[in-house]
């Protein structure tokens, strides 16, 4: 099959970026996604211009490194899948299309459809975590947790922290990633202890670094390719709310 | 001949690491923050060291080439993380952990090591809860464990298939804690291009900011890589794009010895190639071996009507398969190690028996496990796993076929062994110190818990060892003297020369200026790898594959082109430096593989195997680990030290998983 990808070119974060098509990329249907941006680029190397770059690594769906906004939709048109899941059977032959970086203020673009996602790990480190040292842990078997709650916990913290729930909103709020960490915690008896200084500083950081609020259009949730749900913003606004009545 | 001094402490197996700790020396808390560590990677043992260090008191400068820490590729690991608990009460201890990991390893680990991973095995299951980790449990609300490959227990502790992803982001919280109290800086984009040695010890690295382009030097008291294996030399591979093994080849041109190249894990249950334009392979958890069967017809007919796709393997009736797992190994049937279990899929597909259009893939079937569990647990177990199998190949698992005198059939899943882990690495000693002294080596950057075969579930335990719960009390060993030493400036001349280095090697490489992309020749080196030096090795296709290698680095040395420029970000040119060191990692693997004439764990020369095809040690001659010395360039061949193998507790004796 052949399609034609129309994508964002930007040669470094200040430069002016613009769209180039490229015409006729003979790909698959069992080729992935990415692979076919590896053939487009091999073709650009031959012919001794630049590749595209991208970012991607585990090229499984965990490691949470690629991006990209395919057809106007974070990580394409699959659902519950990462951009490097993606394979060309999704798409028809001879189809046109469009490649962006992630699109949100928090993201500034580096180069082409590589960003800067460097406020997610700063969110992470305002209070993503239990505070102790390692060495002085009890018996892991000391600790009962119900099953249901460890469930819970556990789909909270399966996310991959690409960004597209920010991407994907009109307001760039980055609340889905921010309320699964958080959840996480909430819900282990491990993370009771700060639970409320978490939601704070958490919240405080992601309003900091100019993520924009929650209007409930759920469109993180749809896009998210772990299936993360919206509950975790409810559970997040709730342990937010608890640590401000404790102020 | 140098000498090799491992460091392996005085009095009985289990008693090592307990008196090395009473006796180590220390450095006390005012002087902890006097000293600097640099910490390469920030995979389960690079994060893990680098906040255990922090946590300690210690100044850590912390590097990824990602974009955060927190995606390394320990990220991926799915099945589970091994432990000693015993929860199970089905007969688990240390020393039987010892035991399964020094057999599943071919008796070429250095037991003194492997039993001080089965003690500290423990704390890591207490420090991953105590972090929120959320592992899987049962109803009671106490921790579950599955089986995995090469043991008779029920040792893994897991979460879902993405064990390795909690596991890592636990670290990374950690490590998270660190940088927020300004104890850990964090650099994220970075890339290590070399080692500086000053006086004869590791006092810092030359690191590029991929962003920028730039080189920049940083100084410390002690330098630790944890920087993962080299399973990409062999361009398609279960490891993540960016995994490369250019800072351990950075430390071994610098002096640092490389064990045992040649023993590289071959994953028998990974998804098979369907394409030249294919970029790597996905693994399918080891777990799936816990309900899934293996097989391939028993009749060659059947086979032929596969490879054209005349029939599907649904069709073929159960009297008509051959479980060959369960018919060679009895005792531990598909739960054998991944060495055994890759030659046997290898074995029947040579034999002509192979099931898809390639030949080159076997069965991997759940239709007994559903009828004896229902669709809903299989699915309960092993769900995320099916449906990844799905979105890569369009045929689901879990779905019903079609029947045969009432029996069901699924659609099996179609499998084939590929590149997975490298047990091989940094030479190190007991306290994990490479032959340079300040310079460490930890998880799968290092040669030494695994032997010539990796156990399921055990490399998680080993990054998180090294990097929670050993090196942080073997390195103090090393720094307690270094306090009072001055600190190094960075515009010491000898960092001035590394980095002019560094930059001239980039200019060379930019100005050759042929006509070959970075990937068309790491394809090539892929071929030869996976061709001469994969599982069935020959002593004559070893040394055509050296013949070759020494071509291919000329082709890459002559013809490649790199477009665009030093300045900025330039992803051909950083892949191009990976690609320098994976054609000297080729070199050493065959040069490693062809001197060793036995065959042992993923080290299978053809040559050396018994009448029933099994892998034959030669424990006269070859008991021992053999390190290679860079002897000062890239064309002179390196020089072998061995370190002999000492085994007090176990009986070295011929691996059976027969009976």
């Amino acid at each position: 099959m052949k399609v034609t990808l129309k994508v964002w070119r930007q040669a470094n974060a200040k430069a002016k970026g613009e769209f180039v098509t490229y015409k006729d990329v003979e790909t698959t249907p069992d080729t992935s996604f990415l692979e076919t941006l590896d053939i487009l680029n091999e073709s650009l190397v031959e012919r001794g211009e630049e590749p595209i770059t991208f970012d991607h690594d585990c090229r499984e769906g965990i490691c949470g490194m690629c991006s990209l906004y395919i057809n106007g939709h974070p990580h394409g048109p699959a659902t519950k899948a990462t951009t490097c899941q993606l394979y060309m059977r999704r798409f028809k032959d001879g189809e046109t299309i469009t490649v962006e970086p992630w699109r949100s203020a928090g993201f500034p673009v580096i180069k082409d459809l590589m960003v800067d996602r460097s406020a997610y790990d700063k969110i992470q480190q305002a209070g993503g975590y239990v505070s102790f040292n390692c060495g002085g842990a009890p018996d892991a078997n000391a600790l009962p947790i119900s099953k249901e709650k460890a469930d819970l916990a556990m789909d909270a913290a399966t996310c991959i922290g690409c960004g597209a729930c920010a991407a994907a909103c009109k307001n760039g709020s980055a609340m889905l990633f921010v309320s699964a960490k958080i959840s996480q915690f909430a819900l282990l008896p491990q993370g009771r202890p700060e639970a409320a200084r978490r939601a704070r500083a958490m919240v405080a950081k992601m309003d900091e670094l100019g993520f924009g609020n929650c209007t409930n259009t759920r469109a993180c949730e749809a896009e998210c390719p772990k299936g993360i749900s919206i509950t975790n913003i409810a559970r997040m606004n709730r342990e937010f709310l608890k640590a401000k009545f404790k102020d | 001949m140098s000498t090799i001094d491992s460091k392996i402490p005085e009095g009985p197996v289990a008693e090592k690491w307990t008196n090395y700790k009473a006796h180590q020396r220390l450095v006390n808390p005012a002087n902890k923050r006097k000293l600097d560590i640099i910490v390469v990677g920030t995979g389960l043992a690079g994060a893990s060291a680098a906040s255990t260090l922090a946590e300690m008191g210690f100044n850590v400068y912390n590097f990824c080439i990602q974009d955060s820490p927190r995606r390394a590729h320990s990220i991926a690991a799915q099945g589970g993380i091994n432990a000693a608990k015993n929860y199970q009460n089905d007969g688990d201890s240390v020393y039987r952990l010892f035991y399964d990991t020094v057999k599943g390893g071919d008796y070429r680990a250095r037991e003194a090591n492997v039993h001080r991973l089965a003690e500290v095995s423990n704390n890591i299951i207490d420090q991953c809860v105590a972090q929120g980790v959320p592992f899987a449990r049962e109803y009671g609300g106490l921790l579950a464990n599955r089986s995995f490959g090469g043991a008779q227990v029920s040792r893994t502790f897991y979460a879902k298939g993405q064990t390795g992803q909690q596991l890592l982001l636990g670290a990374y919280s950690s490590l998270n804690r660190q940088i927020n109290a300004g104890k850990v800086k964090s650099f994220n984009r970075y890339e290590m291009h070399d080692v500086v040695i000053v006086d004869g010890r590791a006092r810092g690295i030359i690191a590029k900011n991929l962003v920028t382009g730039k080189f920049e030097r940083f100084s410390a008291n002690a330098v630790v890589i944890a920087t993962g294996g080299y399973g990409n030399t062999y361009f398609l591979s279960t490891n993540a794009m960016g995994c490369n093994c250019s800072a351990a080849i950075a430390a071994y041109r610098k002096g640092a010895y490389f064990a045992n190249p040649s023993y590289v894990q071959i994953h028998p249950t990974c998804i098979p190639v369907h394409g030249d334009k294919q970029s790597k392979l996905t693994l399918m958890s080891e777990s799936l071996r816990n309900d899934g069967r293996i097989w391939v017809p028993k009749n060659i007919e059947d086979a032929k009507k596969l490879q054209k796709g005349e029939i599907k393997g649904s069709d073929i009736p159960e009297e008509n398969r051959d479980y060959y797992l369960e018919r060679r190994y009895p005792a531990f049937g598909n739960l054998v190690p991944r060495d055994v279990a890759s030659r046997a899929a290898k074995e029947r597909c040579d034999k002509g028996f192979g099931v898809n259009n390639t030949g080159l893939a076997v069965f991997l079937d759940f239709s007994d496990a559903i009828k004896r569990l229902g669709i809903d647990v299989v699915r309960q177990r092993y769900g995320n796993l099916f449906d990844m199998y799905e979105e890569i190949t369009d045929v689901n698992p879990g779905q019903l076929a079609r029947e045969i005198n009432g029996e069901k059939y699924y659609n099996p899943m179609m499998i084939f062994p590929a590149v997975h882990y490298t047990m091989g690495g940094i030479w190190v000693d007991y306290e994990l110190q490479t032959s340079i002294p300040g310079l460490f080596a930890i998880g799968e950057c290092n040669f030494s818990d695994h032997g010539a075969n990796r156990l399921g579930a055990s490399a998680l335990m080993q990054g998180l060892a090294d990097g929670y719960f050993v090196l942080p009390y073997t390195i103090q060993n090393y720094l307690a003297d270094q306090a009072i030493w001055p600190k190094i400036p960075t515009d010491n001349e000898e960092f001035a020369k590394v980095e002019k280095h560094c930059v001239e090697e980039q200019t060379r490489l930019m100005n050759i200026k042929g006509k070959r992309s970075v990937d068309s020749i790491h394809k090539e080196l892929g071929h030869i790898m996976w061709e001469y030096v994969g599982m069935g090795r020959t002593a004559e296709g070893l040394k055509t594959a050296l013949e070759k290698l020494k071509e291919l680095r000329k082709e890459f040395e002559t013809n490649l082109f790199i477009p665009g420029s030093q300045e900025g970000l330039n992803i051909e040119l950083d892949k191009a430096i990976h690609l320098r060191d994976f054609i000297i990692m080729g070199e050493l693997i065959a040069t490693d593989a062809l001197h060793r004439n036995e065959s042992c764990g993923g080290h299978f020369r053809v040559e050396y195997q018994t009448e029933e095809g099994e892998a034959k040690r030669d424990d006269e001659n070859f008991f021992y680990v053999g390190c290679w010395k860079y002897e000062g360039d890239d064309n002179t061949a390196p020089s072998l030290i061995k370190e002999p193998l000492e085994y007090e507790a176990i009986k070295v004796q011929t691996r059976n998983y027969k009976n």
